[in-house]
């Protein structure tokens, strides 16, 4: 419910502090390519949505930044991990939807603001829906969502309609470390062109959690991925369920007795099985106002902005607070073999004798891939299909044959899809080792 | 089968209370006893002008759960700061601020107390101070009224308290720490990459027989055995070999560590379906790092080579800790082993051994540490074992920050300190514009207290410029200053604009970078900055300043 219209005369003197900024052009823009007396009116009409963990400092952030339409997608509920930063959220509100209770706690206290809370995932929406929107914040907490977003708004992207180019502020935390960038898709480099910056961590080897553990890690590995699948206690298991984690646990402490371990603990089990990041209110503070600084410029045109096109402007800022405060603000170049955004297909090196299925395995692994469930053509003929059934069923023959006997050769383009990332195809240009 | 279930499945009683499980993301960080430390702190923010970054500070602490709070601020609500505190709302208009803000930031964690002042007109920041318990740090946002401040820095000599200026106006914000003294710090949770000391040039007898037991037939082992000789004895293996073709000298240039790392190359077995082994994999992989002679670390250094004012029994167990490891490298040439052994290929059992190894000499180590401190200390001190392990395990990445004294380092934020910055600032951007890295954010700093000098709203660009310019006082040359103007110009006329007044991004940005340096200062963790850190929300950047 929207709350009591606020009288113009007080309006005025409630945002002093931030149109005094935002409707004068300060001295580094130029004064007559800016006109301070639209600012106002212009941002009251934007649309912009926040999604992810850093949500409740991106609300709290966006309404004190003069922007009226907020919306928020987001399909978790509320833990009591989260309240040691997720600072709308209450002990009382553990178990209700995240994006329900901030928007209603910000709209009751910023006055004025209108936040239309979405419990659900971005990925549940599609172009249509964010066609609306004209600029989006987020703050997720994984790769596949943000290259998703970033797939959907670099397609929606026509540089011949301003209106599709939404601008994508993008923030991301780690203890005590955090980035923040911005993507204006198509005309600079993307999240998908900067996969190089988060390399996927390497998985433990199957013989070491099975025959050589030496670290609490292995012993936790092996009890969550070796153990649970022989003895199955539960029929699913639920990561968040203290139960299942103390199973876990258990059975991690036996294996680590009889080599000899010390160091497992419930903490490091659940860390371990949960791939628990470590996260602190001050990092997300100092990331999500990162984010919603460079909103409020592209919004206002008030000040130079991060991903400003042009040579040399930075997109993205590193931030560091360990060791003293660092931060590193620079340009990420696009990558012209960019899957998403690029005009050229990127050369893959493979094989000629690997197989298809030992191809389409390494798509997995591959920094420059990552695709865990690729269907693959080459040059209009279907190699192999994930979905739907009939067709798999159908292609399943060609896994085993080697690229050779495919008739694929040196420079032949591949174009994969994913169901991961509905509507985008990664071209790949094959090189034979 | 559910029946079965819950017989096998213990009961959840060594799960975690309801406190450690909210806390458990930054328990991840500062563990217990860091936890334990900032549960103990009692912090007071001394709050004026659009009141916002230290508020949004004090959200980053309470969140993670100090003990108490306190907010001073002369203020009323009114309407402008409805446009930009998150923590007031329209029930607050006309009432103490410090009242409001103390109310709402309370609802964020009810395990931390909190409290305002002033409560009446009798009410000072003088009488607070004088009836509150202990303040563990003060922070302070501009504009602070001078009479205000000097009784900060009053209380802050006499009780040695940590003071922090705050200043956030338009893009532009930074913050400085005053700390009251030489600040130690042991835990700086150093990178798990760089703390790997695994002695190789100067083993120890019991590594020694360890490595040559398991290698003395090396190349008649069984292929399970070769490929599962733990990286750390092939390397002794073959440093050995080394020694014994060279005149029992390691390897120390480049060429003969590239020579050396070849040899243990070749030595991996490639008659096997890999083509190779991944323990000599490691092995060549770490050559660089661990075949590199001692050499001290200038942490260290400086805490060895720190020269006292107080006699012992004044100085805290640090200084008594750090003279007795100063004794163990006297007399040893080496650091205290601090017994960590990197995750490698091998057997179970025999990683557990090595590990065992190196975990006893490191005990060993420590326990003579422990033994020369409990001696320095003398009969009236007790030294806690498990600090000087603390000490003994971190030895290598030991910081001071804020070391008094020191050359000809002017004091701390005084004119001369000011030209001295801007001065190596100035030289830095001349080689910056050449190599196209980015200026120096110093001009902002500046600015900032040139505006504070000013002290209101209406401060312009020239006034701005002029009050800096008899802060730096007339020791500049007018080339210096023809240099300084331009960028010092641009950063005054944008801030101009903000009329003195808070954006909540900047203010909210900064107030995570404080509040992060506070639990650094409280928990001893981690590395604080020295001793001044600038945000530029222009260009999105900071610099860290020794001002």
């Amino acid at each position: 419910m929207s709350s009591p219209e606020v009288l113009p005369d007080s309006e005025a003197k409630r945002w002093k502090y931030l149109n005094n900024v935002r409707t004068r052009p300060g001295a580094f823009v130029d004064p007559e390519e800016f006109d301070g007396s639209t600012v106002v009116e212009n941002m009251d009409k934007i649309k912009i949505f926040g999604a992810g963990g850093l949500g409740c400092e991106i609300l709290k952030n966006l309404a004190l930044s003069g922007f009226k339409d907020i919306s928020v997608i987001d399909m978790d509920t509320i833990d009591i991990s989260n309240l040691n930063r997720q600072f709308l959220f209450r002990h009382a509100d553990v178990g209700k939807f995240k994006a329900e209770v901030a928007a209603k706690f910000v709209e009751r206290r910023v006055k004025g603001v209108k936040i239309t809370p979405y419990n659900c995932k971005i990925q549940d929406f599609d172009e249509d829906f964010y066609q609306q929107f004209q600029i989006v914040v987020c703050g997720l907490d994984s790769i596949e969502a943000r290259r998703w977003i970033n797939a959907t708004l670099v397609n929606m992207a026509n540089c011949e309609n301003p209106d599709s180019m939404k601008p994508l502020i993008d923030g991301g935390t780690e203890g005590f470390k955090g980035q923040a960038r911005v993507i204006l898709p198509t005309m600079g480099s993307c999240i998908e062109c900067q996969l190089d910056m988060h390399a996927p961590r390497a998985a433990v080897p199957l013989c070491t959690l099975a025959s050589i553990p030496r670290q609490p890690e292995h012993c936790i590995e092996w009890a969550h991925v070796i153990a649970w699948d022989k003895e199955k206690p539960f029929p699913q298991l639920d990561k968040d369920d203290p139960e299942h984690i103390t199973w876990l646990y258990q059975k991690a402490l036996e294996r680590a007795k009889e080599f000899n371990i010390s160091g497992v603990t419930y903490s490091l089990t659940q860390g371990v099985v949960k791939n628990i990041i470590p996260a602190i209110a001050a990092t997300n503070s100092v990331i999500a106002a990162a984010c919603c600084n460079e909103a409020l410029k592209i919004a206002s045109s008030c000040a130079p902005f991060l991903g400003t096109p042009g040579e040399g402007e930075p997109n993205y800022m590193m931030y560091s607070g360990n060791d003293s405060i660092y931060t590193y603000t620079f340009k990420h170049e696009q990558k012209e073999d960019c899957p998403v955004c690029g005009m050229t297909a990127r050369v893959l090196k493979v094989n000629p004798t690997w197989t298809l299925e030992e191809l389409i395995e390494s798509f997995a692994t591959l920094p420059e891939a990552q695709l865990k469930k690729p269907s693959v053509r080459a040059e209009g003929k279907t190699l192999y299909m994930q979905l739907p059934p009939n067709l798999e069923e159908q292609t399943r023959p060609n896994l085993e044959k080697t690229l050779e006997q495919l008739g694929l050769t040196e420079g032949t383009e591949l174009a994969v899809t994913d169901p991961a990332f509905v509507g985008v195809v990664f071209n790949f240009s094959l090189k034979f080792a | 089968m559910t029946e079965i279930v819950m017989d096998q499945t213990p009961p959840i009683l060594q799960g975690p209370s309801d406190k450690e499980r909210k806390y458990d993301r930054q328990l991840r960080l500062w563990a217990a006893s860091g936890q334990a430390a900032l549960e103990s702190a009692n912090i007071l923010l001394v709050n004026s002008g659009a009141g916002t970054v230290g508020v949004e500070t004090l959200k980053n602490l309470i969140l993670p759960g100090i003990g108490r709070f306190v907010i001073h601020d002369n203020a009323l609500v009114d309407e402008a700061d409805l446009g930009v505190n998150f923590f007031l709302d329209d029930t607050c208009y006309g009432k103490p601020r410090a009242q409001c803000l103390a109310s709402l930031l309370g609802e964020l964690n009810p395990e931390v107390d909190g409290d305002w002042s002033p409560k009446t007109k009798n009410d000072s920041l003088g009488s607070l101070l004088k009836q509150s318990p202990l303040f563990t740090a003060i922070m302070y946002t501009y504009p602070i009224n001078h009479v205000e401040l000097e009784t900060l820095e009053q209380y802050s000599k006499e009780h040695k308290t940590p003071l922090i200026a705050i200043h956030s106006t338009g893009f532009y914000s930074y913050f400085t720490f005053r700390l009251p003294g030489t600040f130690p710090i042991v835990d700086t949770h150093p990178d798990e990459t760089a703390t790997t000391d695994l002695r190789l040039l100067s083993p120890w007898p019991e590594l020694v027989e360890f490595a040559n037991t398991m290698t003395k037939d090396i190349d008649s082992l069984d292929n399970f055995e070769h490929g599962h000789l733990p990286y750390v004895v092939i390397l002794l293996h073959y440093l050995n070999k080394w020694k014994a073709t060279h005149n029992g000298t390691y390897p120390s240039t480049y060429k003969e560590k590239m020579e050396f790392r070849q040899l243990v190359r070749d030595a991996a077995r490639t008659d096997n379906p890999e083509g190779g082994e991944e323990n000599f994999d490691e092995a060549a992989a770490a050559v660089l790092k661990t075949v590199a002679p001692f050499s001290l670390p200038s942490g260290l250094k400086e805490v060895f080579e720190y020269e006292h004012k107080d006699p012992i029994q004044e100085r805290s167990t640090f200084w008594i800790i750090a003279d007795a490891v100063k004794a163990f490298y006297t007399k040893h040439g080496s650091l205290p082993l601090p017994g960590n052994v990197p995750d490698m290929k091998a057997q179970s059992k025999v990683y557990v051994q090595l590990q065992n190894i190196y975990k006893a000499k490191a005990r060993k180590d420590a326990a003579e540490v422990l033994q020369t401190a409990q001696a320095i200390a003398g009969t009236g001190r007790e030294m806690d074992p498990a600090e000087v392990d603390l000490f003994c395990k971190n030895a290598a990445f030991v910081k001071l920050i804020n070391v008094e004294g020191g050359g000809d380092t002017a004091p701390l934020g005084n004119k001369e300190r000011l030209q001295q910055v801007l001065r190596q600032e100035m030289a830095n951007d001349q080689v910056a514009e050449m190599t196209l890295q980015p200026m120096s954010l110093f001009p902002i700093y500046l600015a900032l207290r040139g505006l504070a000098h000013c002290g209101n709203a209406s401060s312009d660009k020239t006034q701005i410029v002029e009050a800096v310019q008899s802060l730096l006082s007339d020791n500049l040359s007018s080339e210096e200053y023809g240099d300084l103007n331009e960028k010092l110009g641009n950063v005054a006329e944008d801030l101009a604009r903000a009329e003195y007044g808070e954006l909540h991004n900047i203010s909210a940005l900064t107030g995570g970078m404080v509040a992060q340096e506070m639990i650094k200062i409280i928990t001893k963790q981690y590395i604080p900055i020295d001793n001044t850190c600038v945000f530029d929300g222009i260009r999105s950047r900071t610099q860290v300043f020794h001002v």
